[in-house]
């Protein structure tokens, strides 16, 4: 199968990939070389849930890259967590972070931010995880 | 600094909270996450520059090496609006800076171990210890390996009175489920203990 039909040597170029091969576009080449999210002092956690803006501005006349997109149709289904994101979008979660800085810059999602940690186990809550749980 | 906290939490935001499924390699973490979890376990990655954790940018530039590492996690829906992720920390060692991220804001860790190799789960039980992160230590009985007690391994981990050990079958819905639900609840009463001293 990866033989060259012709038998001869293969010229630069001339190979075809398929999905295994794996990416061929280097992931930050994707942020335009960026490795920080946008918007100073945001840190997306894994577990910071992303939702559609309700009043996201027309996106038509806004560059936005296929990636960007994709995110958007992901979001578009149900509030997403960074890491489902990550893993749906099949993209690293550093790739992510940065392009959810452009849409949350552009005022496209609205990210949560994790309870902290001081705040955490409100007992209300945990009583309905444990029952939550039993009831699985 | 415009201020960050729009906390007080309204009670429609919608809520998430992280557990930490950690343990030596081949422990079963991911076993574990993809039992409880409602969706089949996915696959984050992150990459890494190694030199770049520690040199100076400009000095990293020629031997940066990136590395992959992969995390998978698993859902529970809870209700609409409060869901509970759990993450499987990197098995390697030299992947512990990770965990500083995956551990901020847990809400706790199950630490899962194999008493045939009982040392594996040193390092995630000193690291929960010493950042006094609530974690329960799982025992994954495997099949042909001897069963020992809680107790023995709660002495032979020297594991602090009171953090729980409960014995587990990591592939079992229903014991992983019982695992979570004793984190919980231990979490819960260090939570209680700690609001508790701080009144004094």
């Amino acid at each position: 199968m990866t033989e060259n039909a012709t038998g001869g040597p293969r010229e630069p170029g001339s190979q075809w990939y398929d999905g295994e091969a794996g990416p061929l576009v280097r992931p930050y080449a994707l942020t335009g070389g960026r490795t920080q999210p946008g918007p100073a002092g945001v840190r997306f956690d894994l577990i910071a849930l992303v939702s559609l803006e309700p009043a996201a501005p027309d996106l038509d006349g806004i560059a936005l890259g296929p990636e960007h997109r994709t995110l958007i149709g992901l979001c578009r289904t149900e509030t997403q967590s960074v890491a489902e994101l990550a893993a749906d979008a099949d993209l690293p979660v550093g790739v992510i972070r940065v392009l959810l800085g452009d849409l949350l810059e552009i005022g496209c999602v609205t990210v949560s931010r994790p309870v902290p940690p001081a705040h955490l186990p409100d007992e209300r809550i945990l009583r309905e995880v444990i029952e939550g749980l039993r009831a699985l | 600094m415009v201020s960050e906290h729009s906390d007080a939490a309204g009670d429609n935001t919608a809520l998430a909270l992280k557990i930490l499924v950690a343990g030596g390699f081949g422990v079963g973490k991911t076993t574990l996450v993809g039992a409880v979890s409602e969706i089949r376990p996915l696959r984050t990655e992150e990459l890494l520059s190694e030199a770049g954790q520690l040199v100076d940018d400009t000095d990293g530039v020629d031997h940066k090496v990136t590395t992959t590492v992969a995390m998978d996690f698993g859902r529970i829906t809870i209700r609409s609006g409060l869901s509970l992720y759990l993450f499987g920390t990197p098995g390697q060692d030299r992947f512990w800076f990770l965990w500083d991220e995956l551990a901020q804001g847990a809400l706790g860790a199950v630490v899962l171990a194999d008493t045939r190799r009982l040392e594996d789960c040193f390092p995630a039980v000193d690291y929960f210890e010493h950042r006094r992160i609530p974690f329960v230590v799982a025992v994954n009985c495997f099949a042909g390996a001897r069963t020992y007690g809680a107790h023995d391994v709660s002495r032979a981990l020297d594991l602090d009175r009171g953090t729980p050990v409960v014995l587990c079958d990591a592939r079992d819905r229903d014991s992983g489920k019982e695992v979570l639900i004793r984190l919980v609840e231990y979490a819960g009463r260090m939570h209680t203990a700690r609001l508790l001293d701080s009144v004094g």
